[in-house]
């Protein structure tokens, strides 16, 4: 009896600093990050990233996302919601994380639409086709011109753009900052530098929610 | 009636396939910690030193509750040939295995050192020094419980 009762506690006592160990660890990550970040964002951040909100928003939100990522998708319209509901408090920075094989043309896409101001319109266009452009995952890059057109850009000069080096330089930047922030599928969020404790639409939400008390 | 194996019980005995389930418990526990938490990818040779090591969290209790010396002969062959891949592995971070007959060149790389504490203790050190503890151990019961 006194063998079954020490086996029980040694199982309960290990699990228990499983979690233990699990939650300081997380915490400790997460404090880490957002200390990381106050000193200096430029890992998280870089000059030519597009944003959205207001610049005096207390609360930063980092997404690092690929346009053939379905999740992502379902995600932006969540995430625009949540930045309505707390209008002039929340900033979001798009970085590109083109893991999908072909993702990349379309993310310089992106970044030479960013260069005419059009960005967001852009995303959400490219968005709302991802199904027709990347089905089953394979995303074929010439397609989506037949989705652009409506955006307003100046496809001429968008072609241009997307095919100079500084393309190139932005999109190896971005694979660069992903790799050393340890992000391994999308989308990734840090929110001031925190990254999510695991994934998953309600920790991202709490987390800002937390920023957004502590900002106040 | 008690079955045979069980008159021959002592609670050494006992308390060696104990140490042995702690010492696996705490490899199991470990090896997730460092996957599903830290997130750092297993290997290869992780997986196959893991297939080796979690039967043993379940097993071993199953000889202690009530004790079945027979146990050992279920065991010790999975602890003693996670023993062999982990040494292995060790060879293989130490650089004594050439590349050539590496197991595991796409994915991540079995010779990569993710976590090293006090400039040598790294993950497949651990694993083998976990392996070779509980082999040691159950060869230890063996011989006491056969006597």
């Amino acid at each position: 009896m006194k063998q079954k009762h020490l086996f029980i506690f040694s199982a309960i006592f290990l699990l228990v600093a499983f979690a233990a160990g699990e939650f300081y660890y997380l915490s400790h990550r997460s404090n880490a990050a957002a200390e990381a970040y106050r000193r200096d964002r430029t890992t998280f951040v870089r000059d030519y990233s597009p944003s959205h909100g207001s610049s005096t928003a207390k609360v930063e939100i980092v997404e690092f996302f690929d346009p053939a990522c379905d999740t992502c998708k379902e995600f932006y319209p969540m995430v625009k919601k949540l930045m309505a509901d707390h209008p002039g408090k929340i900033r979001l920075y798009a970085r590109y994380a083109p893991f999908h094989n072909g993702s990349e043309p379309v993310v310089k896409m992106l970044a030479a639409a960013h260069k005419q101001g059009k960005f967001w319109e852009t995303l959400e266009a490219v968005f709302a086709a991802q199904s027709s452009w990347a089905p089953q995952h394979r995303p074929q890059a010439s397609l989506v011109w037949n989705y652009i057109g409506n955006v307003g850009l100046d496809l001429k000069r968008l072609e241009q753009d997307m095919n100079t080096p500084e393309m190139d330089k932005i999109v190896q930047q971005d694979l660069g900052d992903a790799h050393k922030l340890g992000v391994k599928a999308t989308p990734e969020f840090f929110v001031n530098g925190r990254p999510l404790p695991t994934w998953g639409w309600e920790q991202l939400k709490s987390l800002v929610e937390d920023e957004l008390a502590a900002a106040n | 009636m008690p079955i045979n194996s069980t008159q021959t019980a002592q609670p050494s005995n006992w308390a060696l396939l104990f140490a042995c389930w702690l010492i696996a418990s705490v490899s199991t526990l470990g090896s997730l910690f460092f996957s599903e938490v830290m997130g750092y990818a297993p290997c290869i040779l992780c997986w196959y030193q893991r297939i080796f090591m979690y039967p043993l969290v379940i097993l071993l209790p199953i000889g202690m509750f009530p004790f079945d010396r027979n146990v050992v002969r279920y065991t010790a062959p999975l602890s003693a040939i996670g023993t062999l891949i982990a040494v292995f592995q060790l060879l293989l971070v130490a650089g004594y295995i050439p590349e050539s007959i590496k197991p595991c060149t796409q994915g991540i790389p079995c010779s990569e050192v993710n976590i090293q504490w006090f400039g040598f203790v790294t993950i497949p050190l651990l694993s083998a020094l976990s392996f070779l503890f509980i082999t040691v151990l159950l060869i230890l019961t063996h011989v006491r419980s056969s006597k």
